[in-house]
């Protein structure tokens, strides 16, 4: 059990006299993410929808990432991965990481090869 | 063990009683069970993306489908789905606060911040049973085609979404619902739709501001919508009115759309009900003194890990199924 917490975010910028004090911390950048991303996702800025970065929308990009940035805070400051041992931390990081990279790349491009198969080939399925 | 004697630190390490990740038995279990339980909903999501991809030009549009609050009429996407996001995030917050009160042993504080805990997490499971009612009860109504298309209707002036019942007419038919207790007694009639294909056929030729939107998404991102005699000719496909959606039709468009969102929001659900009901016993343990006398709180620091996962996992939902 980890009792002593490390008491700052950010990599230092934002430091907590308490550990409860940094939960409300946590809170208060959870919360303007999900707000940035509820206000992307409801206006969708041109600019956003428009242009693709590897094929993908960038407004997509962003809300991707801004999920990620949610998952670490999550994680590292409500699940105190912070304050466990570095070994235990990557051991649990990382091993569902890889596994789901991987599915996604491989589930992701067989998709867009059915997409292909289904828009090109002698095949009608809209009849 | 313990007769083995350790002379020097490579033997201790092999005779046991070390903890080298500085976690307990049960949180590392906790951990176990947490990893194999993200993978399954990574499988879950992907699975969603890997549908999604395949169907990419006719998907339908999360925006357009989930848009209602309760107690208020109109159009809000993403509203309701937010505030659940956050009530979630709050019962995180406070089931922190409760292991952080844990740790110096007060037993009143973990009380009460668990209680709020419970509430957020019910909060929650009403709110996505109240989503999962909306779905299925469905919100312009559309028709399906042979090929098990959607088509749905559109104002031509405005744009906005028409109703199945802004211009189907009544037709004098008498199609009587089959009961069991007035026909064959083994057979029984599902849901009948509250319009028939003909009448909305025949209305939709009757008022001529009324265009048919099909699945598939323009250069815009939008829909697209059929002109007059485009919109005639493609209703001559149309099998049978779909009203709301289930595991088999689904007026908002693909019916795979639905299936994945009843299983994904259906299984995260679950997660939070079982937590809803693992939090509850904890409270009663706490209440009655359990980990006072055990000397530590650890078992509400496990059952938060918990929670938090369950919070985390959401977040991923929000984002793959409402946002992107």
């Amino acid at each position: 059990m980890a009792h002593d917490h490390k008491l700052e975010i950010f990599r230092g910028l934002w430091k907590f006299k308490s550990n409860v004090q940094k939960i409300w911390g946590v809170l208060a950048f959870l919360s303007l993410v999900t707000a940035i991303e509820v206000i992307l996702g409801i206006y969708k800025p041109a600019a956003l929808t428009g242009n693709f970065f590897l094929g993908m929308k960038i407004l997509n990009w962003i809300f991707i990432i801004l999920t990620l940035v949610k998952a670490y805070y999550i994680a590292w400051d409500f699940m105190h991965l912070r304050d466990e041992k570095s070994s235990l931390r990557r051991a649990i990081v990382w091993t569902p990481i890889f596994l789901i990279c991987y599915l996604i790349f491989i589930l992701l491009f067989e998709a867009d090869y059915i997409y292909t198969v289904f828009k090109e080939g002698y095949m009608t399925w809209n009849f | 063990m313990d007769t083995t004697v350790a002379t020097g630190s490579e033997e201790s390490v092999w005779g046991g009683g070390n903890r080298p990740l500085n976690a307990s038995y049960g949180k590392m279990m906790m951990w176990f069970f947490i990893v194999s339980d993200a993978l399954t909903f990574s499988g879950f999501l992907v699975s969603y993306g890997f549908s999604r991809f395949k169907f990419i030009e006719t998907w339908p549009i999360a925006d357009e489908v989930f848009t209602h609050v309760p107690f208020f009429h109109g159009n809000y996407p993403m509203i309701y789905v937010a505030f659940m996001t956050f009530i979630l995030i709050m019962s995180s917050v406070t089931m922190v606060l409760a292991v952080d009160a844990g740790h110096k042993m007060k037993k009143n504080r973990v009380i009460w911040y668990m209680f709020a805990t419970i509430i957020g997490g019910a909060i929650f499971v009403g709110s996505q049973a109240w989503e999962w009612a909306t779905f299925i009860k469905g919100d312009f109504g559309a028709v399906e085609t042979k090929g098990g298309r959607i088509l749905q209707f559109v104002h031509a002036d405005s744009g906005e979404r028409a109703a199945l019942a802004d211009f189907a007419v009544t037709l004098p038919e008498d199609r009587v619902k089959h009961l069991k207790s007035e026909g064959v007694w083994y057979m029984d009639e599902g849901y009948q739709t509250s319009f028939s294909l003909n009448e909305v056929v025949e209305g939709f030729k009757a008022n001529s501001d009324i265009l048919i939107r099909t699945e598939t998404i323009n250069e815009e991102g939008e829909k697209t919508v059929l002109d007059r005699e485009g919109s005639l000719a493609k209703l001559m496909d149309a099998t049978q009115v779909v009203e709301g959606a289930n595991l088999i039709h689904n007026e908002y468009g693909s019916r795979l759309f639905a299936d994945f969102f009843f299983f994904i929001t259906g299984f995260h659900g679950f997660h939070v009900f079982s937590g809803v009901v693992i939090n509850i016993i904890i409270f009663f343990n706490i209440i009655i003194g359990t980990y006072e006398r055990r000397g530590h709180y650890e078992m509400v620091e496990k059952v938060g890990l918990y929670w938090h996962f369950v919070d985390l996992v959401w977040v991923f939902v929000f984002t793959f199924f409402y946002l992107v």
